[in-house]
């Protein structure tokens, strides 16, 4: 016990001395919404961050507060970041935007980066993926397996990402199957696994027989498993949650871009970008293609390649629910019009929330 | 052998004043315990949760400023509970608060003058007090079940800021997030000293000071803890119950919504779909910890940010799951209760055989 306590308080002293001189050349800090354990969007975001450990060994140390709720608790866990002696923090959810903002204007020699949001600084990068890439892809072999005609949508909140996301995986089923339909339930949560399952039941009970989701839980994909219908993973590979009713999933692989922008801090090159990378990057990933025919596994193989061959998913003729029209014939959307988009396609059968 | 709680018939003052740092201390213990478990080392863990966030003047004030509503929220509480209204729907009447004092901003953005905040504040205790006058007057009227209904309109009202901020509250500037647009400088409380306080904390204590001179030394005072330890006696004194029901649903009501609106106005500077993280609920516990008498809650609010704050610490310091620290807080709330029964009761330790023979009168 003595020498517990010995111990321990060398180690405090040290802590309380360390902040000043620690081993690590940079400190990268991550704050996640849901708790890591979610198999979903935080798990992605933690994967990433081990992948910078791992990456750099000990020249990098890592932190990370997960379960912050998007309010007031959000301002305070990125300021103590930024007071702990992080050097750059990853904020990783839309709701921690201003925030991220208002501590960023406080600590302008610490870096930040925001996932999702649209509001930079000379210390506020913005980073996302253009996961409509692989919505696009899914809506295909939606079109391809579905015997009903009919997918069934879980998505969390109207905003652009989200709809884009609806919008995409449409356009691709649509390419397969003109007349291919899209119920959409709103959940207003990203993490709820009690309510994702419920709105998954009520799909199926409405006719679909394909599932997807843009919420951050494996609770549809159980679903899906349990009523005998399929569906995706989303945000990362659910097939050990869902063995017979995965098709694939679209995995955000976050690595890549946090090892890049960490390499940045460390060499002094950092500066605020606003990053949208893609399957070409590598940032988005469809997971391995598993209980379909060979065909479909080929048309969704084909369409990756083109996709990361530089074609975009919105390219038209694209028609707006209410018939007009948002793309002419070979017109691609502008990247603005994406990352803005408050419109439904035709086919959803749905009111965008307005 | 069983074992029974025997009523003291006398209980000891010094043991009132040792029993919640006693319940500290096995919190302390327990927690150590936990960490060890674990796998962390426990004194560093303890260290981290308990003290550093006391040592550096940032997060000292974090800690304060995360006390401040649970503090005014709780005072509130107090009186209520003190003349026996059970008002549970503080939670409500935080966020009723916090509509009425955000609607002028949100609805009126252009209006930035000096008299901004303050009509505020007036709207979001008016707001706070209307609120928490529903059950008031249906406890009054009706001889409804206070409890019940006060609870109930908590999910009245969090339902209501979700639809104003997802619908017609919507920021129109915000790409369909379901936020409110960002206040502007005149509608914003002022920080003070380090920025992560705002002037609600000030505010706070000198209504926590006045609350309690009123409790102790004004007739008022005297009316709200006669009528809550005896009805009979106080109407007798010629008070009125009723009346005294309205009084401290209102006053509860407008110090959480004064509360709302400062949460909102100083911290988050807009209104989300969630603006509270169970301030209304939390503050039960500070105004019974706090032995519902002000300077009490004020220390017993701090207690409770800490152990927020602290379970931050240690999550970001040695990568301690964020539960342990709802474990923890769970564990004092636990000593805390446990610790007063010893001072109200005994152990007495009852024999098999006379157990038996008590039983079979039964």
């Amino acid at each position: 016990m003595k020498s517990l306590l010995k111990t321990t308080v060398a180690a405090i002293a040290f802590a309380a001395a360390g902040s000043a001189a620690q081993a690590a050349d940079v400190k990268a800090c991550f704050v996640y919404v849901g708790p890591v354990g979610d198999f979903g969007w935080s798990y992605q975001h933690d994967q990433g961050r081990q992948a910078v450990e791992e990456h750099f060994g000990d020249k990098v140390e890592t932190a990370y507060l997960e379960s912050v709720p998007e309010g007031p608790d959000a301002e305070r866990a990125i300021e103590r970041f930024a007071r702990e002696g992080c050097n750059i923090i990853f904020t990783t959810s839309f709701g921690y935007m201003n925030p991220t903002i208002k501590v960023a204007k406080k600590f302008p020699d610490v870096k930040f980066e925001h996932a999702t949001g649209y509001k930079t600084a000379d210390n506020v990068a913005t980073y996302n993926s253009k996961f409509h890439e692989g919505r696009y892809i899914i809506g295909q072999i939606a079109a391809k397996q579905s015997k009903s005609g009919v997918a069934g949508y879980i998505a969390s909140f109207p905003i652009p990402e989200v709809v884009s996301g609806i919008n995409s995986f449409l356009l691709g089923a649509q390419s397969v199957n003109p007349d291919f339909k899209l119920k959409v339930v709103w959940v207003n949560t990203w993490f709820d696994p009690g309510k994702e399952a419920d709105a998954a039941k009520a799909l199926i009970d409405q006719g679909a027989d394909i599932i997807t989701q843009h919420t951050d839980s494996t609770a549809p994909l159980q679903v899906a498993q349990e009523r005998g219908v399929h569906g995706f993973g989303q945000a990362s590979d659910m097939i050990n949650f869902a063995k017979d009713a995965q098709y694939t999933a679209i995995i955000d692989d976050w690595a890549p871009y946090y090892i890049h922008r960490v390499e940045a801090v460390l060499d002094g090159s950092w500066k605020s970008e606003s990053t949208w990378d893609g399957l070409a990057e590598g940032h988005v990933v469809m997971a391995p293609y598993t209980n379909l025919p060979d065909d479909v596994v080929e048309m969704a193989k084909a369409t990756e390649e083109k996709i990361k061959g530089g074609w975009e998913p919105f390219t038209g003729p694209i028609t707006k629910q209410d018939g007009t029209v948002a793309a002419e014939d070979g017109v691609t959307l502008d990247d603005g019009a994406i990352l803005g988009m408050n419109w439904y396609v035709q086919g959803v059968d749905d009111k965008l929330p307005q | 052998m069983r074992i029974e709680l025997v009523k003291r018939k006398e209980h000891s003052q010094a043991m009132l004043l040792l029993s919640p740092l006693i319940a500290v201390a096995l919190t302390a213990l327990a927690a150590g315990i936990i960490f060890l478990i674990s796998g962390h080392n426990p004194l560093i863990a303890l260290y981290k949760f308990f003290i550093e966030p006391l040592t550096q003047q940032w997060s000292l004030e974090a800690t304060i400023d995360k006390a401040t509503p649970l503090i005014l929220i709780g005072c509130g509480l107090a009186v209520c509970y003190l003349s026996n209204n059970w008002n549970i729907g503080a939670e409500g009447q935080f966020i009723f608060g916090a509509l009425f004092g955000s609607a002028l901003p949100i609805l009126y953005p252009d209006f930035e003058n000096v008299a901004t905040l303050p009509l505020m504040l007036v709207f979001g205790a008016l707001g706070g007090a209307l609120w928490a006058l529903i059950p008031a007057v249906l406890k009054t009227r009706f001889n409804t079940n206070e409890i019940l209904t006060s609870l109930m309109l908590v999910y009245v009202a969090s339902l209501l800021l979700d639809y104003l901020v997802r619908g017609p509250w919507r920021d129109p500037g915000g790409y369909n997030f379901p936020e409110s647009r960002i206040f502007s400088d005149a509608a914003t409380l002022p920080d003070v000293f380090g920025g992560l306080m705002s002037l609600s904390t000030p505010i706070t204590i000198i209504i926590a000071i006045v609350l309690a001179l009123v409790l102790a030394k004004t007739l008022k005072g005297f009316e709200i803890r006669v009528m809550g330890e005896s009805p009979r006696a106080g109407s007798f004194a010629g008070f009125s119950a009723k009346r005294l029901t309205l009084f401290s649903f209102a006053l509860a009501g407008a110090l959480a919504g004064l509360a709302g609106t400062m949460e909102v106005s100083g911290g988050l500077n807009q209104l989300l779909p969630t603006i509270s993280p169970g301030y209304g609920f939390t503050a039960i516990i500070v105004a019974f910890l706090g032995r519902l008498n002000p300077f009490g809650i004020i220390v017993a609010g701090f207690v409770l940010a800490l152990s927020y704050i602290g379970g931050e610490a240690v999550q970001s310091a040695m990568g301690v799951s964020n539960k342990i620290a709802s474990v923890i807080q769970g564990l004092l709330l636990f000593f805390v209760l446990a610790c007063d029964t010893f001072i109200l009761y005994r152990i007495r330790m009852v024999s098999r055989r006379v157990t038996a023979g008590e039983t079979s009168h039964v």
